[in-house]
């Protein structure tokens, strides 16, 4: 086995070394180093560790967990590289200086803004995911991951995907699909990463010992299958070179179009929506200490989703070269699901039912419920911006930005951060994290961040819809571009001062994480003698 | 007739009648009043199983031990 391990290494450094010397631009170029460097040292460690005998027994609890530790620290990681980035470019947009002359081309503004999409969805929530299926399934099915160390390789080979997508935006590759920017080669890698991660997956399900798949895993599973069709399909390219990044599409025009938005609003409803669900149905009860409210809507929920989703994406092209019938039919769909969404909001809301006083005492608790309550507001908020004429003031501003943050930073970051509160304490071996008040300054600084974000985005976004359709009596256009950002100035600071509480918040927690894993011990207040009364 | 309006037309017909019946299939199924046990059973998966439990236990086993544990 090592061997066939070394000589295809030794084939991966060969090649990656050809593609250096042969590249046709700086980001394959980089590229094929990085790959030879990892390559290379990948064939060292296999080489040295060939003949040993044996695999380190792992924790006490008999399942695979220390990839979800690994799984934990990334998240985090990537969570605050991601908010950075984010915070960074909020304030370019505020203050332009901040394109900085002599990183042009690199960090400005458009370079920037992939890297901090891909960084918060793929980096930190795709991490997440990793961490959060590899604990559940074990959890639910009973028994250790399938696969041996291919959990290994999926983490590492997904952490090496987002290097690779991370700076190849900056150096300029990208094909210039929103939220499936990476070119070909770095697509065919996640595909392969992707299947290893099914694999994984599948294989413990099959092995488990629960007759019953607990609805958790059936959201995680619909994740992973439906990424993965998502990915093939609106990643169809034909390179134009092998030693080089740049690729053409299959599709053209509105076919493109179509495909893309059919990827991009599924990309939200499986990989953001059904991925996260399927952390909900198992962290929210586990939290709570009771099962879910109702395990029968549970599997209504999923099926309606699951059925309804995929046919959303055309409303992101009202008013486009599409045909009428498909951007009304997205609309159509787009509306109905509000229903399963707040059924399954209600479902995890009521979890909590005979136990509600655990808000009052409990920070983690309280940040899973927030980010249930963001997630039924942006779910209403999403039907009712796809409806067309909603969306013909809407479309193009900042509303769609405050829309997608309160989802992505309210129901996927703060379900993300109480998940992690719950697993590091089990992972390491501690009884609960190092320090329970600064779980709160997160949850009110992270409450507050997002506010400020969303609330100066309906502003400028409505007032800016407003500006753009404004016509004098005479049937010409009031105001120009320019009019609009210098109104929008004051909304874009605020927004950007949310992005940092926000940021604020998540590093909190990485010092708290830190805390925790090293082992302190958590801070008790003694509690001050109560002298009656003489 | 070519490709689109076949497609269309099956996918007008045929194919949305199965993906209905699916979907009705499948929510009628969850509320099979004779399901309710397996569905009160699945609903306590995650209170059980925190460690590796050993083979021969069967899912049973741990279900009757659930029950006593009365979810904490």
């Amino acid at each position: 086995m090592n061997v066939i391990k070394l000589i295809l290494l030794a084939v991966v450094v060969i090649v990656a070394a050809m593609g250096a010397n042969f590249a046709r631009d700086l980001a394959y170029q980089v590229h094929a180093l990085l790959i030879m460097v990892v390559a290379f040292g990948l064939f060292i460690w296999t080489l040295r560790k060939s003949g040993e005998r044996g695999t380190l027994p792992d924790a006490e609890t008999g399942y695979f967990d220390s990839v979800v530790r690994a799984g934990a620290i990334a998240t985090a990681f990537w969570g605050v590289a991601g908010f950075l980035v984010g915070t960074f470019i909020a304030f370019q947009l505020a203050f332009p200086v901040l394109n900085f002359e002599w990183a042009e081309g690199y960090a400005n503004f458009g370079r920037l803004r992939p890297l901090h999409t891909s960084a918060v969805i793929f980096a930190f929530g795709g991490n997440a995911l990793l961490m959060s299926s590899f604990y559940i399934v074990q959890r639910t099915s009973g028994v250790r991951l399938w696969g041996g160390n291919l959990a290994w390789f999926v983490f590492w080979g997904y952490q090496l995907f987002i290097v690779l997508a991370a700076t190849g935006y900056l150096l300029g590759a990208t094909q210039s699909k929103e939220y499936a920017e990476p070119e070909w080669y770095v697509d065919i890698w996640l595909t392969i990463v992707w299947v290893a991660f099914l694999l994984v997956f599948l294989g413990t399900i099959f092995t488990r010992k629960e007759k019953h798949i607990y609805v958790a895993n059936w959201f995680l599973l619909s994740f992973i299958i439906t990424v993965a069709m998502l990915h093939l399909v609106n990643n169809l390219s034909i390179p134009v070179s092998f030693w080089g990044s740049k690729s053409v599409q299959v599709f053209a025009g509105v076919q493109d179009a179509m495909t893309q938005w059919w990827y991009g609003h599924n990309a939200v409803g499986f990989f953001l929506t059904a991925g996260f669900l399927g952390m909900m149905y198992y962290f929210v009860p586990k939290q709570a200490g009771r099962p879910v409210y109702s395990y029968r809507l549970s599997i209504v929920h999923f099926w309606a989703l699951i059925f309804l989703y995929i046919w959303a994406g055309p409303h992101h092209l009202h008013y486009t070269a599409l045909p009428d019938w498909a951007s009304t039919l997205g609309m159509v769909f787009s509306i109905i699901l509000w229903m399963p969404s707040w059924g399954g909001m209600i479902n995890g809301l009521m979890t909590l039912q005979g136990a509600w006083d655990k808000l009052r005492t409990d920070p983690i608790m309280r940040m899973f419920v927030i980010s249930l309550a963001f997630y039924g507001m942006s779910t209403f908020e999403g039907p009712m911006m796809s409806i067309r004429a909603v969306n013909s003031l809407s479309h193009y501003t900042d509303w769609t930005i405050g829309h997608v943050h309160s989802g992505a930073l309210g129901w996927n970051g703060m379900i993300t951060f109480a998940a992690i509160y719950f697993l590091v304490p089990k992972l390491w071996g501690r009884k609960e994290m190092f320090s329970v008040s600064a779980i709160n300054w997160h949850f009110w600084l992270a409450t507050i961040g997002i506010v400020l974000y969303a609330s100066s985005m309906w502003v400028t976004g409505i007032m800016e819809g407003l500006m753009w359709r404004e016509v004098d009596d005479q049937g010409f256009l009031v105001n120009s571009f320019a009019d609009t950002v210098r109104a929008k100035m004051p909304m874009y600071i605020v927004r950007g001062l949310g992005g940092v509480l926000y940021l604020t918040g998540a590093l909190i927690m990485c010092w708290n994480m830190w805390r925790t894993i090293r082992g302190a011990q958590p801070y008790v207040q003694p509690v001050s003698q109560i002298t009656p009364a003489e | 007739m070519d490709t689109y309006s076949l497609l269309r037309e099956i996918a007008d017909s045929w194919v949305l009648l199965a993906m209905f019946a699916f979907f009705i299939g499948a929510g009628v199924w969850a509320f099979w009043p004779g399901q309710r046990t397996a569905r009160d059973d699945a609903a306590g998966i995650p209170f059980r199983n925190d460690v590796v439990t050993d083979a021969s236990e069967s899912a049973d086993d741990s279900a009757a031990m659930n029950k006593e544990r009365n979810y904490g």
